[in-house]
């Protein structure tokens, strides 16, 4: 029974590196120009853990085979170094893997969090609401009009609350279902939420922020590769939260200014 | 030279059926009503999870007679997207607060503590049933949002406000519902509150004749470090869901900030922050991991040892670790929030102390793995759990590298990583440390054995199909896909569907194999081997005393204790064990060097 | 003795009742043969309609893709008529008339992520038919006023689902119903005692079987509101209201 329970643990170590090993489902191709360090800490860190949890498993199925079911005059004896030398063991190699993991994963965390947008940066605000994203361009002004929270009207499609009548800032503002931005040029997205908490999740990107009520975020990123990806919403916001999405469109700059010209026609 | 063990006799036992079985004060009926109630907790969690199971992996299945569970949350038998959110939070609050929190903390606890510090009850007998009562109660509310108006509630066990805290105008199960859950959850706080201030002063205060602190056994000082971790996690979930039932029923705003707009509706409420109850929920909430895992790895450490026939490599390193733990679980809640919107440096303050964690961890797993080297492992039921709940402790942890890191958190978080992480490290772990438990201390506490042939292949058929079921979440988690979906519509997700297909198989099996085990242990209450004293050739106190136990556990005398607890691997008179009240001397086994 | 005496009294005075019932019942229908017809019209330029994008929802996007669908608050036809009025009679039905319930029970139908149709009239307690025609999951979330006798409900339809069958308990004009999945759904249900009509692409509506009389008829539109008229119906010939609503 122990002999059996070694083997399976190692089979099931291994079977459960495999696919691992064979990047049989992995992350999905990063398009992001910060998403290169995030993929590096997560090799680095895939490379420790799958190192200790072969070799915890491994050692563990060893033991169980070797000091099971022994004679009965046979002597207990201990393993060498004793508890001191498990725990030193422990100090140094665990101690200097998560303090490695712990440093560089801090240098990539501040590579996306701890830096401002660029000045030249295509201000987004994106809203979240149930159960639908929404975004707002500033149009040749550059300015996003202020929002009226009792002129929401989603029958007139007055979706951010805007008072385009009053407000000389939200005349030229362009509302889009789909988040269209041009590739290599950096994105401040300004992050609102209309209702409950929803998240920003675009895999590919790299991205995943909430959208925090009563909070406006703010996050920047630069897409640097061409295509269309799913937005989805990662923050349980009710019934309808499994069908929460919407599009990130990375368009080369010409096609970009076009898309935004016919979106505001559409106004 | 003996202490003469002294004739005491605090209180008598109780007469009639109600206060001998029902409203006992008994530490040991307490016990088995708190494992009662976690099982059927359990039972009902799980049918729950393969309900969720069954909807993820053939959306349009219609399952017979779930109409009449819910006619509008199941049409037809067919689940709705919103009854299936709904499903996952019963699970949820259901499987953290009424199991893993019931069984290996209050259930065995409750029974085993007093016994193993050679106590006759708990310090506060009536705190102790106040505390069984409470957390019943507690059931029967959250129970009740079954079946009130506009459904069970859907915000998850988290229950982020403002989701939970605007009302049914925020959708179905935002009602009645979910003021239920809050209240429910208020409740056990109360409960759980009452049974941690009871264990901290029973383990203080009522600790027999040479019962040292350093000779208590590993899992009454997993239980103590619980309720110390308790104490204080409880003492702020229960304000923070009161504020919640404020915010709901009272038109207070403290989690619910001004100008939101559900459906095109302005919300009367302002000023709050959403921020605040993450904060408030997750100081309890990781915490409460550990709540969960440390009883079981105190109960896992007690039965490898005896299993071992030896004492582990260090006694007193396990305690440490285990303190360290405790106190550790307080300075990283942060990391369930990296990408909420607090402050991006604070991420770091929380990320450091997560991955320092894994060090008095590892340092646990390897003793535990360190004296398996020169033992006479014995296989049974209980070690094999045991030896399962080391492999899953593993698996589960190393996937923590990867979350405690604010920066890969960004693409793993709200993803099945972390629901693979913390169903193999919190949920499937404990539960094993529970069924090791079981199949260890059965005997003691019905006097009579569990089958073990039934118990083995529980245990194969459990382990092997926990690794089919949680394994392939982690894979599910690394390609995006994303957690609390009801139904996976997106483009990216359609290539993952054969693999829940997969999870959702494995799961109904693994799920079936949980019968035996009830089989096994409503038949063996009843019909099982008749159990001896010591039927393990254990060392601690309970062990001493007859099975099952009478009402004062020692007979109205206290034991004296001049052992450490586990004195195994030597020679005796009894064998190869001394147990801890025998006055036999033998030189004390402490650590390695006296065994080498 | 006695009590077989009873029960026979009062059986007998039951089914006399009955028929009493039944006949009051025939005769009101008799003399409801009435009808109220008219056009319903708008001055002026009317609401700027925005085009829908249903980037969200490629299944809807496609099924409208080359005509794409605009918001619905104000829809004209021809020559200015007003399409989705909701005609009824506010004042001077009588009790009997207004009690009468209508049997048929009219679908609300989601297709292609729009409500069809868009406003619908119904007598209370009158039941109606929700359906799911598309391939995507839906919620139906009408927003009665709160606190009124009508009750708030929002629940889903996936794929598939079965229809479900609902009455409003009290009259309220109008109840909006909107899908929180697809903000963009937007739709009125008009709960009134008595005969309804709700205007046509042509602006043209019709009350049917309104017995003779003095009424008050309310026209309601969800932009602009409401206008009240008075009517006078004679046996057996129709009468005709017009109404014209200005663009503000």
């Amino acid at each position: 029974m122990a002999k059996l329970f070694a083997v399976t643990l190692v089979i099931i170590a291994l079977g459960s590196a495999a696919p691992i090993l064979m990047h049989k489902w992995t992350p999905p191709q990063d398009i992001s120009a910060h998403g290169p360090t995030i993929d590096d800490q997560m090799s680095h860190t895939m490379v420790e853990a799958g190192i200790s949890f072969l070799a915890a498993q491994i050692i563990l199925a060893v033991f169980i085979w070797k000091f099971s079911g022994r004679r009965e005059g046979a002597r207990i004896s201990s393993f060498p170094g004793g508890a001191m030398g498990l725990v030193i063991a422990a100090f140094l190699l665990v101690g200097t893997e998560v303090l490695a993991l712990g440093v560089m994963g801090a240098r990539a965390w501040a590579a996306v969090y701890f830096t401002p947008p660029a000045p030249n940066a295509l201000l987004v605000q994106a809203q979240a609401g149930q159960f639908a994203f929404y975004f707002r361009y500033p149009g040749p002004d550059g300015k996003l009009g202020p929002l009226h929270p009792e002129m929401i009207s989603e029958a007139t499609q007055n979706l951010f609350g805007l008072d385009v009548d009053h407000d000389a800032d939200s005349k030229d503002d362009i509302v889009t279902a789909e988040l269209g931005v041009p590739v290599n040029r950096e994105i401040h997205l300004l992050m609102h939420a209309k209702d409950v908490g929803h998240s920003f999740y675009v895999p590919e990107l790299r991205i995943q922020q909430d959208f925090l009520p009563g909070l406006d975020l703010s996050l920047h990123f630069t897409a640097t590769k061409l295509g269309r990806h799913e937005i989805v919403c990662t923050q349980l916001c009710g019934l309808g939260h499994y069908n929460m999405k919407a599009y990130l469109n990375v368009m080369s700059a010409e096609d970009f200014e076009g898309w935004l010209k016919q979106q505001a026609t559409q106004q | 030279m003996h202490d003469m063990p002294q004739a005491i006799k605090e209180h008598a036992p109780a007469q009639t059926f109600i206060r001998k079985y029902v409203f006992s004060v008994d530490h040991k009926v307490i016990g088995k009503q708190y494992f009662g109630l976690a099982l059927v907790a359990v039972f009902i969690g799980m049918a729950l999870s393969w309900l969720m199971r069954l909807h993820l992996a053939w959306p349009n299945l219609h399952i017979p007679g779930l109409q009449w569970l819910s006619s509008s949350g199941a049409p037809n038998g067919v689940i709705t997207p919103e009854y299936y959110l709904s499903l996952m939070t019963m699970h949820g609050t259901l499987m953290i607060f009424f199991v893993l929190t019931n069984a290996p903390f209050a259930g065995f606890g409750n029974y085993f503590l007093p016994i193993q510090i050679g106590a006759e009850d708990m310090a506060f007998p009536r705190f102790n049933m106040m505390s069984f009562w409470v957390t019943l109660v507690a059931f029967c509310v959250l129970m009740s949002a079954f079946f009130v108006g506009d459904g069970p509630p859907l915000a998850g066990w988290t229950s982020y406000a403002p989701l939970s805290a605007v009302g049914g105008s925020a959708g179905p199960g935002e009602g009645t519902g979910q003021t239920l859950w809050a209240i429910s959850i208020a409740i056990f706080c109360i409960g759980q509150l009452l049974g941690s201030l009871n264990f901290i002063s029973t383990t203080l205060d009522l600790r027999t004749r040479g019962m040292t602190l350093m000779r208590m056994p590993l899992s009454t000082w997993a239980w103590f470090i619980t309720s110390c971790i308790g104490l204080l996690a409880f003492a702020v979930l229960l304000p923070a869901c009161l504020l919640l039932v404020l915010d709901r029923i009272a038109g207070t705003s403290f989690f619910v900030p001004s100008n939101l707009v559900i459906s095109d509706q302005v919300q009367t409420h302002s000023g709050g922050s959403p921020l605040l109850w993450q904060h408030l929920f997750w100081f309890f909430g990781h915490p409460e991991v550990y709540i969960a895992i440390v009883p079981a790895m105190g109960i896992v450490s007690h039965i490898l040892v005896n299993s071992m026939r030896r004492p582990l490599l260090s006694h007193r390193v396990v305690i440490y670790s285990l303190i360290s733990i405790g106190f550790l679980s307080y300075m990283v809640w942060g990391h369930h929030m990296f990408v909420s919107g607090m402050s991006p440096f604070s991420a770091l303050m929380f990320s450091f102390p997560t991955l320092i964690i894994t060090i008095p961890s590892t340092i646990i797993t390897l003793i535990w793995i360190g004296s398996l080297y020169g033992s006479k492992l014995r296989i049974t039921a209980a070690s094999l759990f045991a030896l399962g709940f080391i492999s899953l402790f593993v698996s589960g942890g190393v996937s923590g590298f990867f979350l405690a890191q604010p920066s890969i958190d960004i693409y793993l978080h709200a993803t099945y990583f972390v629901v693979g992480h913390f169903h193999l490290v919190m949920g499937v772990a404990s539960i094993f440390g529970i069924f090791a438990g079981t199949y260890f201390w059965f005997p003691k506490m019905f006097g009579r054995t569990m089958n073990e042939g039934l118990g083995k292949l529980h245990f194969w058929l459990t382990f092997v199909g926990a690794y089919c079921i949680f394994m392939p979440f982690h894979y599910l988690g690394l390609a995006g896909n994303v957690r609390r979906y009801s139904a996976f519509v997106e483009d990216y997700l359609q290539p993952l569907l054969p693999v829940h297909k997969f999870i959702s198989i494995a799961a109904l099996i693994t799920g079936a194999a949980q019968l035996i085990f009830l089989y096994n242990l409503v038949y063996s209450r009843f019909r099982g081997k008749p159990a001896t004293e010591n039927p393990w050739e254990a060392t601690s106190l309970e062990w001493s005393i007859p099975s099952p136990p009478p009402f004062d556990n020692f007979g109205g005398k206290h034991p004296v204790v001049y052992h450490d607890p586990y004195q195994y691997g030597i020679a005796s008179s009894t064998g190869d064990y001394v147990m801890q009240n025998s006055p036999e001397q033998i030189q004390t086994v402490r650590d390695d060097k006296s065994l080498t | 003795m006695r009590t077989r005496c009873q029960l026979v009294c009062t059986a007998g005075a039951l089914v006399i009742a009955a028929f009493c019932l039944l006949h009051t019942a025939r005769s009101v229908s008799a003399a409801a043969d009435g009808k109220i017809t008219g056009t319903v019209k708008l001055e002026g330029t009317p609401a700027h309609q925005r085009p829908i994008d249903m980037a969200k929802e490629p299944y809807c996007q496609k099924l409208h893709a080359g005509h794409p669908v605009t918001t619905e608050t104000v829809v004209t036809g021809p020559n200015g008529t007003l399409k989705n009025v909701v005609v009824y009679i506010s004042e001077g039905l009588a009790a009997a008339a207004s009690s009468q319930v209508p049997s048929e029970t009219p679908t609300w139908d989601q297709k292609g992520c729009q409500y069809i149709p868009h406003v619908m009239a119904l007598d209370v307690n009158q039941h109606f038919k929700v359906t799911n025609s598309d391939q995507t999951s839906h919620n139906i979330h009408p927003m009665p006023k709160p606190g009124g006798p009508n009750h708030e409900w929002n629940k889903s339809q996936p794929i598939g689902a079965p229809p479900f069958d609902v009455s409003w308990q009290a009259q309220e004009v109008a109840i909006h119903v909107k899908c929180n999945v697809h903000p963009w759904m937007s739709g009125y249900m008009a709960v009134v005692k008595g005969p309804t009509g709700v205007s046509d692409d042509h602006g043209s509506y019709t009350l049917d079987q309104v017995p003779p009389g003095d009424y008050t008829l309310t026209a309601w539109q969800e932009t602009y509101g409401t206008q009240t008229q008075k009517v006078t119906v004679g046996a057996g010939k129709p009468a005709t209201a017009d109404f014209t609503f200005k663009a503000k």
